[in-house]
């Protein structure tokens, strides 16, 4: 197996991480929203916070694959 | 999307709404947003069959067709008009130890292959893959090693050029102050403060930014100090997220340089590292409330942590704009890899469909640039409270 290869498929390990702690959020925001539907904005925008701070460790991954492959 | 004044406001109003609060988005907003995204995919379509052009005796190879879109160039290609680029030149600058030189984009002929030769001030220059190289004495070809590297020529010692990033720059600096001049020749113009015209785009944007964004996470009495540069980097990178969406400017992709991206995180992180007060460094360098030995565990990590911050400020938003064209221009290559016509509605309706994430990803990412930056003071100037 070649280098591209093996980075190919560490990008898609960092893409299955960051899609299940972002589905874990927004699955999480959305029943709190649901519960508390005046709480909606506060919600929402720490919920966008979270899913970047998630996404920036993946995106760590997919440029280190990057550089690699 | 500047022209209809009408549907700009609509837009802006539904904007902080319909992105922030989905439910609640109106018809509108998202006829403007299918109407731009239908534009944006005709201009796509005609994009891909002009690569497809460039390199008609050549297999397709989609690897260099993407990269050449996503980096940065030295001339601005605009389109093929029968066979033939048509592309606004711009001026290389190159400082070398011969000095100066600085010459028209144009005089390349299009050629990023190393082919074309232009003499000036006694050194040849080649462009090879949108690097300028100057060759050595005597050389007049350019040769290449095994990883296609030139053996006969040097970078000059420095490229100030204007490529097609900077240019692009310049154009969102006009577009901003064309947009901020008038907003506030509005408000000076009226007696009682009601805003109108342009200024009716601008006012619920900045007042978004002062009471989403900075007020909840500076604080109430900090947080007017912050509230120019934090309008300044949401406005700046979302028009130039913005301007790389527009196929014309063919992929001016100034958010998705690293480059740019550092400068900003490098701004975020010197207004953090000055604003912090006695309690935010005492949290860095002896953590209180926690015994001595995880003190001087912790100092190590939070130093480390001090510069994380900004980094992955820096990558978020280079890779997330840099991925979203990647995905777009992959998705047409679809058609020339199978060399069918038969894929194309599959890859024309896949790549509207991710451009019509890009386009809300560009303010997203826009907000996140600023409130994470937010938060960044609001941590570096936050009181003790015990």
């Amino acid at each position: 197996m070649t280098i591209t290869g093996i980075a190919a498929i560490g990008a898609g390990l960092a893409a299955i991480g960051a899609g299940m702690g972002i589905g874990r959020i927004g699955g999480s925001a959305m029943e709190a929203m649901a519960r508390q539907p005046e709480m909606h904005g506060k919600i929402q925008s720490s919920a966008l916070i979270l899913a970047a701070f998630v996404e920036a460790v993946a995106l760590f991954g997919v440029v280190v694959a990057f550089l690699q492959g | 999307m500047f022209v209809n004044s009408y549907n700009v406001r609509t837009f802006a109003a539904n904007l902080k709404q319909g992105i922030f609060n989905p439910v609640r988005m109106r018809i509108n907003t998202l006829k403007s947003i299918i109407l731009s995204v239908l534009f944006f995919a005709v201009f796509n379509v005609s994009f891909a069959f002009e690569t497809k052009e460039g390199g008609d005796d050549e297999k397709f190879d989609p690897k260099e067709m993407i990269l050449h879109h996503v980096k940065d160039a030295y001339g601005m290609h605009l389109f093929d008009f029968n066979g033939h680029p048509v592309s606004i030149p711009l001026p290389v600058i190159t400082y070398t130890d011969k000095g100066l030189t600085m010459f028209s984009s144009s005089e390349f002929h299009h050629d990023y292959n190393g082919e074309v030769i232009v003499e000036k001030n006694g050194q040849r220059f080649v462009n090879v893959h949108e690097k300028v190289y100057v060759l050595d004495e005597g050389a007049t070809s350019v040769t290449y090693d095994a990883e296609h590297h030139p053996t006969n020529a040097h970078r000059p010692t420095m490229d100030i050029s204007i490529t097609r990033n900077v240019f692009m720059m310049w154009v969102s600096l006009v577009v901003l102050l064309l947009i901020f001049l008038t907003a506030a020749r509005r408000y000076k113009k009226s007696n009682d403060n009601v805003p109108s015209g342009i200024a009716s785009f601008v006012e619920p944007l900045v007042v978004f930014v002062r009471d989403e964004i900075a007020r909840p996470m500076i604080g109430e009495h900090k947080y007017k100090r912050y509230m120019p540069y934090l309008l300044t980097i949401f406005f700046f990178i979302w028009i130039n997220n913005i301007f790389g969406l527009i196929p014309i400017l063919n992929g001016a992709n100034l958010s998705g340089n690293i480059a740019f991206t550092f400068t900003l995180a490098a701004i975020t992180f010197i207004i953090t590292t000055f604003s912090g007060n006695k309690n935010y460094w005492q949290h860095i360098f002896w953590m209180p409330g926690v015994p001595v030995p995880m003190k001087i565990f912790l100092m190590p990590i939070e130093i480390i942590g001090m510069f994380v911050k900004p980094i992955s400020l820096m990558i978020r938003l280079f890779a997330n704009i840099t991925a979203g064209h990647v995905i777009i221009l992959a998705l047409m290559s679809l058609i020339f890899v199978f060399k069918t016509i038969a894929i194309a509605p599959v890859s024309v309706a896949f790549s509207l469909f991710i451009t019509v994430i890009e386009v809300i990803v560009t303010a997203i990412q826009a907000y996140i640039f600023t409130i994470l930056s937010a938060l960044y003071f609001g941590m570096a100037t936050e009181e003790a409270h015990h």
